[in-house]
């Protein structure tokens, strides 16, 4: 069975119960890497870029944001200094592994034209794996969904399969609570539970930075095994499970999600949505930035001399025009209508669709949000003022 | 297109305007003689001398309506052309010359000329389609080189050329770019503004300067409203909104409601 298969079909928080927990060093982490490497992985990990944290290759722990974190509100984001040296102390950033799994634009096949006849050319699957270091829990549960949208159904995405499978997940309790975070309030976090291959918490020892690690899977176990460590002590294993209370109690945001989709369903001529209508931008960063949304158009090109084709896809929002385009013009055509679309989508209607709620309360869409609309503080003006009947 | 046998005939043309998206076509290096085998470049003056004669197929149209001499010629260029595609800020709003509807044309005249008798021009620069129907638009000041091949493409197979009306921040994010305004503090046009360009300001840490005009459904008053929260004067807002696409009725009423 494929890696994918064996995740999804884990009941979260039941399989680790027998698993070691073991302490490396920063060192060691050096030595993950280069391990990751050596077994053919492009490594991916968080790292300082244009005054934020975003996911790009590294080479060396060097590369790490050490010592910075973010202060992250509606519509803002700056790095700020840590106090200490902290490799990861800080929360998600504008990027998110979608990005890699889920890629901005692929290009799906082109035609070429050989006199009278034609042939088709597929794309070829990338053949690089991905090793992706710092992997949070939230985002371990949007990679969850993402699973569930393109590949549960009858056509598995054969372009996020390729990206997806054999890939490398090390993953990170959080030990910092970002500025718009609510994994908490989504049940997505802040603790890992499945979905990873290592699991690392960040303490502090008397020798300085420690990770408490736990391997998740059968590649985790072959890969810790080459780490220099030792048996996790009773003190450490204790430490990394205050990193996680602490985190939790720490939340920036806060959503109640149990009544969702029947709060939105009897709300949906509720005043709030002209409210923020007059706000939102309709620019589409929230769905962007989401680590759940999955939405794409498929555009082509030709050549001037007619000789070759092509047909590609990129990340297309439910935010634009022409997305919900058909014959006569858009039926989403104002800004009410889209910021509804998607909201209910995201946190009602993703239920009867897919099973689970399509947020994993990361806070990206509130962040980056260019006028900071706020997901949380929408649903809170609903439900405050809302209908309470059906 | 162009009837069997024949290559389709095109035409470059200019009314009020500075040149660069002409010069975008020639800056095809790599592409032109591409062109040139696809298409009979059959009149482009800032290229080759030609007549006007005939009927083209394709007339690509630069520059905004400044005169009466031009009001009437670009009837001509209509009659000529199959498919009219106008290129770039000036043809598809009127242009940075467009400044001039927000003052008194004869009182800059008098400043600038020492004979100003000598100056025949009208009161208001206007795009294009404020004169002729106009079949597809090409926004930017200039133009992208990659849209305007895209145009000519799509036209000589038939199909709609793939220039997307939604912000600039769709391409912005899609290229993994960090968000100026969001991490920097720094004001951006872009949620506002018609992509094409490939956020090309804001991949270079600069925020959007709006050169491609409205995109499908802006919100100024919204954007205004953050941009001022940034530290943005009623001065400055108004300077933001009033440069290449400044009569773009959207863009117009904005700057409007910021007289300081
Ligand atoms: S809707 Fe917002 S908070 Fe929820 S997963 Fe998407 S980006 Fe994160
Ligand atoms: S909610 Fe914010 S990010 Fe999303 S489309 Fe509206 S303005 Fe843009
Ligand atoms: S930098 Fe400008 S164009 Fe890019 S996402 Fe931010 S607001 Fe939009």
């Amino acid at each position: 069975m494929s890696l994918w298969m064996t995740r999804l079909s884990q009941p979260p928080g039941k399989r680790h119960t027998m698993v070691e927990k073991v302490t490396v060093t920063v060192d060691a982490l050096q030595a993950l890497l280069d391990q990751l490497k050596g077994r053919g992985y492009r490594v991916i990990g968080p790292t300082v870029r244009d005054q934020t944290i975003v996911y790009d290759e590294i080479d060396s722990l060097a590369e790490l944001p050490r010592g910075w974190t973010d202060e992250q509100e509606g519509g803002h984001y700056r790095l700020v200094r840590r106090e200490d040296d902290a490799l990861f102390g800080f929360a998600v950033g504008p990027h998110s592994w979608k990005k890699f799994l889920h890629a901005p634009i692929v290009e799906l096949w082109k035609v070429v034209r050989n006199g009278e006849d034609v042939s088709i050319v597929a794309e070829s699957p990338p053949d690089q794996r991905f090793a992706f270091i710092g992997v949070r829990a939230c985002e371990l549960h949007a990679i969850a969904i993402q699973d569930r949208v393109l590949l549960g159904g009858q056509y598995p995405d054969s372009h996020y399969r390729a990206r997806r499978e054999g890939a490398f997940f090390v993953a990170i309790n959080c030990g910092e609570a970002g500025g718009t975070c609510f994994c908490q309030s989504m049940n997505t976090g802040p603790a890992v539970e499945s979905g990873y291959d290592i699991s690392l918490t960040e303490i502090v020892t008397e020798s300085g930075r420690s990770f408490v690690t736990e391997a998740g899977s059968e590649a985790g176990l072959q890969v810790l095994a080459a780490l220099p460590r030792r048996p996790a002590m009773d003190e450490e294993i204790a430490q990394a499970k205050a990193v996680i209370s602490r985190t939790a109690a720490a939340m920036g945001r806060q959503m109640r999600s149990d009544d969702l989709r029947e709060l939105l369903e009897r709300n949906l001529d509720h005043p709030r949505w002209d409210d923020v209508a007059k706000r939102c931008l309709t620019c589409g960063n929230c769905t962007m930035v989401c680590p759940t949304c999955f939405c794409t158009s498929v555009e082509d090109s030709s050549d001037l001399a007619g000789e070759t084709a092509s047909r590609s896809r990129r990340w297309d929002s439910c935010f634009t025009m022409d997305f919900s385009y058909i014959h006569g013009g858009s039926v989403r055509a104002s800004a009410r209508s889209r910021y509804r679309q998607w909201m209910t989508h995201k946190l009602a209607f993703w239920v009867d669709q897919f099973g689970t709620s399509g947020c994993v309360g990361c806070g990206r869409c509130i962040t980056w949000c260019p006028v900071g609309i706020d997901i949380t503080e929408e649903v809170r003006a609903i439900r405050d003022s809302g209908s309470t009947e059906g | 297109m162009g009837a069997k046998g024949r290559k389709p005939r095109l035409a470059v043309w200019k009314f009020a305007s500075c040149d660069g998206c002409q010069l975008t076509l020639l800056d095809c290096e790599d592409e032109l003689l591409a062109i040139a085998g696809a298409v009979d470049i059959a009149y482009f003056p800032e290229a080759t001398r030609g007549k006007i004669e005939g009927h083209y197929d394709i007339s690509l149209v630069e520059g905004s309506i400044t005169t009466s001499h031009d009001a009437a010629r670009i009837h001509e260029v209509r009659r000529r052309s199959t498919t009219l595609v106008t290129i770039g800020a000036c043809a598809t709003t009127g242009g940075i010359q467009a400044l001039r509807n927000f003052a008194d044309v004869k009182e800059y005249t008098s400043v600038v000329y020492a004979r100003p008798d000598y100056i025949s021009t009208l009161a208001d620069s206007t795009p294009i389609a404020d004169h002729v129907a106009v079949d597809f638009e090409l926004r930017g000041c200039p133009i992208s080189k990659y849209q305007l091949m895209e145009t000519i493409s799509a036209f000589l197979a038939g199909r709609r050329p793939v220039t997307p009306p939604h912000s600039v921040c769709m391409e912005c994010k899609i290229k993994g770019n960090v968000c100026v305004m969001v991490a920097h503090g720094t004001p951006c046009l872009g949620p506002v503004t018609h992509a094409g360009c490939h956020a090309v300001c804001p991949s270079y840490n600069r925020g959007c300067y709006g050169c491609y005009g409205p995109m499908e459904t802006p919100n100024p008053t919204s954007l205004t409203h953050r941009m001022k929260a940034l530290g943005m004067g009623q001065k400055e807002v108004q300077r933001v909104y009033r440069t290449f696409n400044a009569d773009a009725p959207v863009f117009r009423k904005e700057s409007e409601r910021h007289d300081p």
